[in-house]
């Protein structure tokens, strides 16, 4: 239903007007205070005018925070989470969805319980596991007596050790593994008329050939926006990075922000943290607006 | 080119059975239509034979082979969709040559063959657009080009035309009938629309709840309907069914409030009858006329080249077709005149064809 009332019309705008303002002023805050000096950011109250040392701030923070690896890092990583991300829903969402195998729907279900323990709420299991990979193996072997029998058989102690902290298959692999591109994949792929998969099948492809030939090119939109949105929410991570990178060569961007922000009894250096912060920010903004275009037609459009 | 022959097919959806036992032969390069309303197993029957659906029991063999666990690829059909069924991201010279680039044809190859299909269907223009951009006639043009491509055996054609508009569907009809001629594969066409099974078949088989009622050229079916269901599904408008019950010296009926004499045939006096009279083999006389049965007039339907008749007969719906001159009003009276020799006369009960009343049936003696 379309409204034409030109009360109606002004105060949906208002309403809009308003949101945005909350939303973009904090932003131009960060702008404004990271143009500023030492002592003009530490005005009270700031002046809103900006300042005129944009570039020497922005300079310095990336220096003092080494920000060049870092912003490597967390590209390396958040590419990583959202490739394997894409891919890993792809190939699960077309298991469920188009083969009939004993326990598929255990499958779909455990799929679906991970949904509800976010890495928040199994950090530490995790962490055991990517500090010793194959720790649960090492641990059958041991309740199963198995580790004692080669012990005496052999003479030879069993201890199985493959860690990933301070690597990037460790800060990539856990965040992998997650069932929310598995459903935008499912439903997409409901989606799609059996007709296209039987012509599929009189044509004579078979399914890995139906996949890469007819799905994956369907599905393109679909891709584009998993993978903005794994992207965007990798390079966020916080809580992850920090607990498994000890070594400043793995430190991710966002986490390494850290060193920018102002010691108690230290220097407030409030415009460096600002500039700092803007030149995080900006990669993230980039990928959504080369993405958008792609994004909200996954999100929101099903072409036929 | 091939024969198919299907023993005693069924199919099973979990408790319900759709396909009861199914024997059917079909020549070499013979064009069958399937007929059926839906839900009577048509489609199905015709997915057991592309390979799309499994077979619960009984035999598909295509050219003497048993086909029953070979793949789709690997029966030599090629299918053509009601929804067309084309690959919507892929251009239509792409959509045509799959199933070769599939079966690994060099490209050289698989780009002569492509502009030749397009040539016959008259799509050369059209290669380089996506199926987005095409009208209902030109995918569907696109469809049968992705399966002629494939040069199959057999061409199965589940309802394709029923997505098209009226003109459409009658210039298509022509040109599938033309490229069969061509071609001369055995095709097997899956349809509900009556018109298009009479105009395509070379034989027709005529499916309802799962079993085949009839199997034979249009002119049979039309002529000399199986059963009942037969009779009133094929041919438009509907066959007139009476009731009624054989006596002395015709037919009461209508629970008797009407009677046709006619000369006594083989059916025993006091059976029940089903009495099938065609609409346009009804003549219009005037009311009163001996021997012919009087009705009001409830409603004409003007069709320019004749009109229907729909007229009331103690409360039975009936019509009658005619291309005379006449145009009576609704409310006034007609005699409808019938004769014996355009009688159709199933069994009450079972539904199936009674022929005792055509002419060779001896008079027994009294």
């Amino acid at each position: 239903m379309v409204e034409r009332t030109p009360f109606l019309n002004f105060f949906t705008h208002l309403i809009l007007f308003i949101g945005f303002v909350f939303c973009i002023a904090p932003f131009v805050v960060v702008v404004i205070a990271a143009s500023h000096n030492l002592k003009d950011v530490n005005d009270v109250p700031m002046s809103l005018l900006p300042g005129s040392d944009f570039w020497v701030n922005i300079k310095t923070a990336w220096t003092t925070a080494d920000l060049g690896p870092k912003l490597l890092n967390s590209f390396i990583m958040a590419t990583g989470v959202a490739a394997g991300k894409v891919i890993v829903s792809a190939l699960t969402a077309f298991s469920i969805v188009y083969f009939r195998y004993p326990g598929r729907m255990l499958i779909f279900w455990l799929i679906f319980i991970t949904l509800m323990l976010p890495l928040e709420v199994r950090i530490v299991p995790t962490y055991a596991v990517v500090a010793n990979v194959l720790e649960p193996y090492q641990a059958i072997l041991d309740l199963t007596g198995i580790s004692w029998l080669i012990e005496k058989v052999s003479g030879v102690q069993v201890q199985l050790s493959l860690g990933l902290l301070n690597s990037y298959s460790g800060l990539i692999l856990p965040l992998v593994a997650t069932a929310t591109g598995t459903f935008l994949y499912r439903q997409f792929f409901l989606t799609v008329p059996d007709e296209l998969t039987e012509a599929a099948r009189m044509d004579g492809a078979g399914a890995l050939r139906f996949f890469i030939d007819i799905l994956l090119p369907l599905s393109r939109n679909n891709m584009a926006a998993l993978g903005t949105i794994m992207f965007l929410w990798a390079w966020n991570q916080y809580l992850w990075p920090l607990l498994i990178t000890t070594d400043q060569s793995h430190a991710m961007a966002v986490t390494e922000l850290k060193q920018l922000i102002p010691n108690v009894g230290g220097i407030p250096e409030w415009h460096i943290a600002m500039a700092g912060t803007l030149i995080v920010m900006l990669p993230p903004l980039i990928v959504v607006v080369l993405m958008q275009r792609w994004f909200v037609r996954g999100l929101i459009a099903t072409e036929k | 080119m091939a024969s198919i022959t299907i023993r005693g097919i069924k199919k099973n959806y979990a408790k319900t059975q759709v396909v009861h036992g199914v024997d059917l032969d079909f020549a070499s390069g013979e064009f069958v239509v399937i007929l059926g309303p839906s839900g009577c197993g048509k489609s199905t029957l015709l997915r057991m034979i592309a390979g799309l659906e499994e077979i619960s029991g009984g035999e598909i063999a295509i050219d003497g082979t048993v086909v029953n666990k070979l793949e789709p690829r690997e029966r030599g059909c090629a299918m053509v969709f009601q929804n067309y069924a084309l690959y919507p991201h892929m251009s239509v010279s792409q959509n045509i040559g799959y199933s070769l680039k599939v079966a690994g044809v060099p490209s050289a190859e698989r780009q002569q063959r492509i502009q030749a299909v397009a040539r016959t269907l008259e799509l050369e223009h059209l290669l380089d657009r996506k199926p987005m951009a095409l009208s209902g006639g030109q995918r569907q043009r696109v469809a049968m080009g992705r399966a002629m491509i494939r040069e199959p055996k057999v061409f199965l054609f589940d309802e394709p035309l029923s997505n098209l508009d009226a003109k459409l569907r009658v210039q298509m009809r022509s040109e599938i009938r033309k490229l069969h001629r061509r071609l001369n594969a055995t095709s097997v066409f899956v349809t509900h629309d009556q018109v298009e099974a009479m105009t395509l078949a070379d034989r027709l088989v005529v499916m309802n709840g799962g079993r085949v009622e009839q199997v034979g050229t249009p002119g049979e079916i039309y002529t000399r309907p199986a059963s009942r269901f037969v009779a009133t599904f094929v041919g438009a408008p509907a066959m007139n069914i009476l009731e009624g019950t054989v006596d002395l010296d015709g037919l009461s009926l209508l629970g008797g409030s009407r009677r046709l004499a006619m000369a006594r045939a083989g059916l025993p006096v006091g059976t029940k009858v089903a009495m099938g009279i065609r609409p346009e083999a009804v003549r219009l006389v005037a009311p009163g006329t001996a021997g012919a049965l009087d009705a009001t007039v409830d409603l004409v339907e003007e069709l320019g080249a004749g009109r229907v008749i729909y007229v009331d007969l103690d409360g039975a719906p009936f019509s009658v077709m005619t291309s005379e001159a006449v145009h009576p009003e609704p409310g006034s009276q007609v005699g409808l005149k019938i004769s014996p020799e355009d009688m159709h006369f199933f069994s009450s009960e079972t539904g199936a064809r009674l022929d005792v009343f055509k002419a060779s049936v001896p008079e027994p003696a009294l």
